[in-house]
Formats: structure tokens, C-alpha cells, sequence
């Protein structure tokens, strides 16, 4: 065998290593930076992410920032020091974070911009489609209540996506605001997405309305859930509510009629190909090449970014088997304390 | 100005707040075209006052002895967890008098908490601010692993009514029963106080200045009962019955008496004297043999226990268990202390100026989202309102010792 042979025999097994990705990451430490550990959902992320690495044959190694865009940094930098050939950074901040993506590139690591966006054009932004998100809040309110009065209850003014779902919400109430069918009365920001400030802003806008509102398009269920108890309290339960990420309790309400609407993002498929992608990077496949990746530019500095986009789902009383089928939430925990005769096909 | 109001018996610091307070309600009003000042409305900031209330009763213990509790709203979110998590997976939230225990585990909670912190601080000699510093991340962390991090609902039905909302309040017979008993103990206070200055030869305080100070006082009681009954209930019209008035809500019951029972305890027991003394001058508090280090233990378990209280209102409001309660509690519940005439300086400080501020304080969350004023300009607000609280008590502090 004369060396050239030689040569392109290992060219070809190099090549045939970068195509198989499940082959290549065999032992390979994937790093995942999350920014916090605040809300429910990360921890089915985290689970997720954990599986499909280790069925691709990578190991997760992890840091938890706590909410803190300097210790993001740091984080970051040590996962790199322990050898993480791969990167799935949920940024705190989508600007914030960029010196820390600069060193992953000058290592030559891929970074999967985890649900939340990082400005930068060498990344793999993979989220939920938070526009979507918003756009199907909007409509399940809006099919029941065409008409009205309406209140947004947005998200945390420093998170980029309660602007994103506050835009979806718009771009179906648009044309019926136009109309002047619906009138928006109150709309405010929920500091820190928490509940009890979404409830006593919430409580304020019905006083100042003298109660005169239709339905709420809130963006999430924990907001959903501080609006519907300054509903209770001035007896106004079943006044349409959306909200979203298929939080037990919420699903409780939606089964008991109190919240019209919860779009379930599946964290397991989102975890599931983060792991994918950042096994598939880790062996050399551009951002751009990923399967389903598109160039995106709806960021607030007009970036091209390579994205994937998943779709979630409306949960309604109508469709609640579906969480329940898929092993999200047990049937007694949506089902307490729903009355019989009220009860939705799932609770029967 | 200052002397009259000496002489007639007003602390001219309380005076200057509760006027701040008549003039920022006033903007309030005419900003908000008169709604803020509606039954309606003034019933809802008695119940949000609450929760920043009644920790600011345990704070002005704390700061008074010269320390710090940061960690108020951290040992509420672990506390609220710990209560949801005893109702929903232990007890079963509609077994009866479950609810009852929830709230005294989670009392106990808030108290083994503080016990924590204390010992620490007493008889470890780390500084306060490092240790409850320590506490609002560790706490944070334990109110995330009580159930994972999931929203826990629904509580108790008859846990619910606690915050206020639904049934949450005493309705309008019991309302004036107790403002009219209220108010009767107040002139019998004045009474019987003037009654014994003459009796020991004291300088008396001129008769129009007692019965004045009467007067403002009832008029406040019957004022606040008659505007919470003016309140139509929204559950009363649903069954083709008249309205009825909503009357006092439960809420306002619980910090009154823990006002009353916490004032009585600074003025009038051993302990509060301790406390007072200690803040005044620790090394002679010391050196008079004060049991020093067991003050210090209890005010962080009073801390801790009112805490939980403030979680159970916050819960029972929600109705649900989050781990996210109780963000920037202890900004706000410091805030309300210092503007209520607590030094930082430690020695002085009173629970009735504790409320008014923590009532000045979301006076301003209140009035100003019904002014559509954003989340950021809020904070903005109240921060300067800080500043220029605490500016103005340094001025009296030092015009004081001239």
C-alpha cells in the first residue's frame, strides 16, 4: 500500500466520521449553559438533553449561571477549559453573551442558541416559535371573544421574548382593532414574569375599567395564573385567559374552565434537538446545514442567523388528552376538583 | 411648627409622614381622575399593603438592633412552597383543617429559618448582612427544590379566603363593630393615661391636643371601615340580592393584630426593651449584662415566623404555591421601614411608622399603574422616595441632637 492510498484511506474515514454524527460523538462532553433553573421547564430541558446525548454516545457536563450575565461568561469559559466540543448556551442576555461566543469561536466550538436568541450569524438559534406562540394565544382568545375590551399581561420587560409573543398577539388583533371591535384598556409589563405583580397590575386595570374587560391575553401561565385570581376576586371567572408552556396548574384550569388557552411548548422535543444539533456541529456540520435550518432576520439587529424554528401547540379544553397521552401531566392532577358535569372530554 | 407639636404631644416625625403620605394620595388622585381614591380601589391597597406590612413589622426589630435581614423574601418563597407543597401532596388541600397545619408548618418553617440565621449571627459572630445574604440565595434554592420547581394549585377553599378575595373579608356588621370598639378604646387610652399624669403631677398635655389626637385617630378607624364597606362585594350581586359591602378583608385583620400584639411586645415586655436597648448601645446593652446574644437569635426567628405569615397571604391571594414569590420583598420591606422612621443607625424605629410606610410605598405601585406608568418608572419613583425619606430623617436626626 503506497502512501497516497494510505492518505486517502483516512481522508475517506475522517470524512465518513464528519457525515455519522452518532459515530462521531462517541465520549464527546457537550457543555450546556443554562442562565437559570427558575421556571419548572428546565429541568424536562435538562432531562431531555441529558437522553439524547447520551443515546448519540455524549456526555453533558453543565453549569447553572442563576441569573447572572458575568457568571454566564465564566460558566462558559470553564466548559470550554473541560474540553466541551460543543456548546447549547441558554443566554441570559442576547448581547450580553456575545464575549463568551467569541471565545467558543476562536476555539472553533458551535454554539446552539438554546430558546432564547444570541445576536450573532454563527449560531444556531433553535427555539419555539415565540411569535407563533403569541399569534395562537391571540387566536384562541380571539375565537371566543370576537368583540371587547381586551388587556395584554406581558412578560419580563428584559426578555426579548415577551416582545416577540406581544407582537404575534397584535398581528392577529390587528385587523379587529383597526375595525375598532376590540379596544385595548390596560396593558403591562410583569416584572421578573411573576405571578403576584401580574396580579395586582391585573387588579389594578379592573378597577381602573370599572371591570368593563372582555378577555386577557397574557403571555405565559404564571402571569395566566395571577390574572385568574384577580378574576376570582371580583367574580369575573371565565373571562378568556390565555397563557402558555402546559404548566400543570394551568392545565388544571383550563380543564375547569377558568384559562381558555395554554400553547404547549414541548420542552422534551426542543431538549431532544438542541442534542442533536450540537452532536451534529460537533462533527463539523455548518450552522446553515443543519436539516430544517433557515436565515432568519426578526432579531433587533436584522442579523441573518441560521434557525430552527419548532412548532408548538394550543392546548385547549378540547385537545387536553393530548398532554395527557403524551406523559406531559397526569389525568388526576388536570382533572382535580373539575365538576362532572362540566367536565371536558379528557377529564371523562 | 416643630414645638406646637411637641407640645401638643405629636412625634413630629410620624406627623411628616402620614402628611407625605395625604399629599402623595392626593397627586395620586387627581392623576388617576379620582379612582384611586375609590372604595373599590382602597380596599384592594389594604390588601397589598398587607404582605410588605407585616414583614415590616419583624424589619423594624431587626434594623432597630442593628441588623439586616435580606433574605425576608427568599424564606417567603420557601415558606409559600412549603405550605402549597404540605396541602397538595400531603394532606390533600380540602382535608379538613389541613390548611391550619400547612400554616403552622410553614410558621414553624419560617422560624427554624431565622434560627438559623441567628445563631450565626449571635453566637458565630458573622455579620448580619453576610449571613442573610447567604440566606436569600440558599433559600431561593430551597423554595426551587420543595416540589422541583412546579406551580403547586389549587390550596384549600377555605385557605383561600386568608387572602382576601373570595369571602375574604369580614362583611360590614363586623367591620363596624370592631372600628366602633376600636375607636372606644382609643378615648378610653387617652382617658385613663391623662387621668394618671394628674394623679402623679406629670405636665399635662393641653385637653384640645388629647382630644384632637382622638379625633384624627377614630376619624382614620371609621374613615377606613365605612370606605371598605362602601365596597360592594362582587359575590354578594350574583344571587339577585342586593349588594352587600365588603367590609374589612381578612388580610388587614392579621397585620392589625400582629401590629398590636408586636407593639405591646416593644413597649411594654422585657424583650423589646432588650431590643431597644441593645440597638441603642450594644457594648453597654453588653456590659449590663443583657442576655444579648438570645435577643439577637429572636428577632431572626420573629423575622422568619412573619415571613411565613406574609407567604400565607401571598399564597392564599394566588391561590397557588410558586417559587418565585417574594422577588425584591426585602427592597420593599426595608424601603417601608426606613421611610417609616426606623434608624439605620439602629435604637428607633416604630411599628406604626413601619406600616404607613410600607402603605406609602405601594401607594405608589398602586396609583401609578393606574396611571399607566411603566414598570421601569415605577422603581424609578420609588427609589428617589427613599432617598429623600431617609435624606429627610438624617436633617430631624441632627436638628434633634442641636
Amino acid at each position: 500500500m503506497n502512501c497516497q492510498k494510505i492518505s486517502a484511506t483516512l481522508l475517506f474515514a475522517v470524512a465518513g466520521f464528519a457525515v455519522s454524527p452518532s459515530a462521531q460523538a462517541k465520549g464527546e462532553l457537550v457543555g450546556v449553559s443554562w442562565s437559570n433553573f427558575q421556571e419548572e421547564r428546565w429541568k424536562k430541558d435538562e432531562g431531555a438533553i441529558k437522553a439524547a446525548l447520551e443515546s448519540a454516545g455524549a456526555k453533558y457536563i453543565s453549569a447553572d449561571a442563576q441569573g447572572s450575565n458575568e457568571k454566564q461568561l465564566a460558566d462558559i469559559e470553564a466548559l470550554i477549559t473541560k474540553g466541551a466540543k460543543a456548546l447549547i448556551i441558554l443566554a441570559q442576555d442576547a448581547s450580553a453573551i456575545l464575549p463568551a461566543v467569541n471565545k467558543a469561536k476562536e476555539a472553533r466550538i458551535p454554539v446552539v442558541a438554546y430558546d432564547r436568541l444570541i445576536q450573532d450569524s454563527g449560531v444556531l438559534y433553535l427555539t419555539f416559535d415565540n411569535v407563533e406562540v403569541g399569534r395562537m394565544q391571540a387566536r384562541a382568545v380571539l375565537a371566543v371573544k370576537p368583540k371587547g375590551n381586551y388587556v395584554f399581561i406581558k412578560g419580563s420587560p428584559t426578555d426579548p421574548n415577551a416582545d416577540f409573543l406581544n407582537g404575534g398577539q397584535r398581528e392577529v388583533l390587528k385587523a379587529a382593532i383597526d375595525k375598532g371591535d376590540i379596544k385595548i384598556v390596560g396593558e403591562q409589563y410583569t416584572e421578573g414574569w411573576a405571578p403576584e405583580a401580574a396580579q395586582k397590575n391585573m387588579e389594578q386595570i379592573l378597577t381602573k375599567n370599572r371591570n368593563k374587560v372582555d378577555a386577557v391575553v397574557a403571555s405565559n401561565d404564571g402571569t395566566a395564573g395571577g390574572v385568574v385570581a384577580a378574576l376570582r376576586a371580583q367574580n369575573m371567572i371565565g373571562v378568556p385567559v390565555s397563557g402558555q408552556d402546559g404548566d400543570v396548574a394551568a392545565l388544571n384550569r383550563v380543564a375547569r374552565g377558568e384559562q381558555t388557552v395554554s400553547v404547549w411548548k414541548d420542552a422534551r422535543e426542543l431538549g431532544k434537538a438542541a442534542a442533536t444539533y450540537a452532536a451534529q456541529m460537533a462533527a463539523g456540520t455548518r450552522p446553515a446545514d443543519i436539516k430544517g435550518a433557515t436565515l432568519w432576520t426578526g432579531g433587533s439587529k436584522k442579523l441573518a442567523i441560521p434557525s430552527v424554528f419548532l412548532k408548538p401547540i394550543p392546548v385547549t379544553r378540547d385537545n387536553l388528552t393530548l398532554v395527557i397521552d403524551a406523559g406531559w401531566a397526569g389525568k388526576a392532577q388536570v382533572c382535580a376538583g373539575v365538576v362532572a358535569a362540566k367536565a371536558p372530554a379528557a377529564c371523562k | 411648627m416643630q414645638t406646637l407639636l411637641a407640645k401638643a404631644g405629636f412625634d413630629a416625625r410620624f406627623t411628616s409622614l402620614v402628611l407625605a403620605l395625604a399629599l402623595i394620595w392626593a397627586a395620586l388622585a387627581v392623576g388617576t381622575e379620582g379612582i384611586f381614591l375609590s372604595p373599590r380601589n382602597l380596599y384592594n391597597l389594604s390588601i397589598q399593603t398587607c404582605v410588605t406590612a407585616i414583614m415590616a413589622c419583624g424589619m423594624v426589630f431587626i434594623i432597630v438592633a442593628r441588623q439586616i435581614d435580606l433574605s425576608v423574601g427568599s424564606q417567603m418563597a420557601f415558606t409559600g412552597m412549603l405550605i402549597a407543597f404540605a396541602q397538595t401532596e400531603w394532606l390533600g388541600a380540602e382535608t379538613p383543617f389541613a390548611w391550619l397545619l400547612s400554616i403552622a408548618i410553614g410558621v414553624l418553617a419560617g422560624m427554624l429559618l431565622g434560627a438559623f440565621q441567628g445563631w450565626w449571627v449571635a453566637y458565630r459572630g458573622v455579620p448580619a448582612f453576610v449571613v442573610t445574604l447567604a440566606g436569600y440565595l440558599m433559600f431561593r434554592g430551597a423554595a426551587f427544590l420543595v416540589a422541583d420547581g412546579q406551580t403547586l394549585a389549587p390550596l384549600s377553599s377555605t385557605y383561600q379566603r386568608i387572602g382576601g378575595g373570595v369571602q375574604g373579608s369580614i362583611g360590614p356588621g363586623w367591620s363596624w363593630f370592631l372600628g366602633l370598639s376600636a375607636c372606644a378604646w382609643v378615648i378610653a387610652q387617652v382617658v385613663y393615661a391623662r387621668r394618671s399624669r394628674a394623679r402623679y403631677g406629670a405636665v399635662m398635655t393641653p385637653i384640645w391636643a388629647d382630644a384632637l389626637r382622638a379625633l384624627v385617630i377614630c376619624a382614620a378607624l371609621l374613615g377606613f371601615v365605612a370606605v371598605v364597606c362602601a365596597y360592594p362585594d362582587p359575590a354578594s350581586a350574583v344571587d339577585g340580592g342586593a349588594p352587600q359591602g365588603k367590609g374589612i378583608g381578612v388580610p388587614v385583620l392579621i397585620l392589625v393584630a400582629i401590629a398590636v400584639a408586636l407593639t405591646v411586645m416593644a413597649q411594654r415586655t422585657r424583650f423589646g426593651r432588650h431590643v431597644f436597648a441593645y440597638g441603642g448601645n450594644p457594648e453597654a446593652a453588653m456590659l449590663s449584662g443583657l442576655p444579648t446574644q438570645r435577643v439577637l437569635l429572636m428577632i431572626f426567628m420573629l423575622m422568619g415566623a412573619l415571613a411565613a405569615v406574609a407567604a400565607v397571604i401571598t399564597t392564599s391571594r394566588l391561590n397557588s404555591g410558586t417559587h418565585s414569590i417574594g422577588q425584591m420583598a426585602e427592597l420593599y420591606v426595608i424601603a417601608a421601614t426606613v421611610i417609616g422612621g426606623t434608624s439605620l443607625s439602629g435604637g428607633t424605629g416604630t411599628i406604626p411608622g413601619a406600616i404607613v410606610g410600607a402603605l406609602l410605598v405601594q401607594s405608589l405601585d398602586n396609583g401609578m399603574v393606574l396611571m399607566d406608568v411603566s414598570s421601569a418608572k415605577r422603581q424609578i419613583f420609588i427609589g428617589l422616595i427613599l432617598i429623600a425619606a431617609v435624606w429627610f430623617d438624617g436633617m430631624y436626626t441632627r436638628r434633634q441632637a442641636r
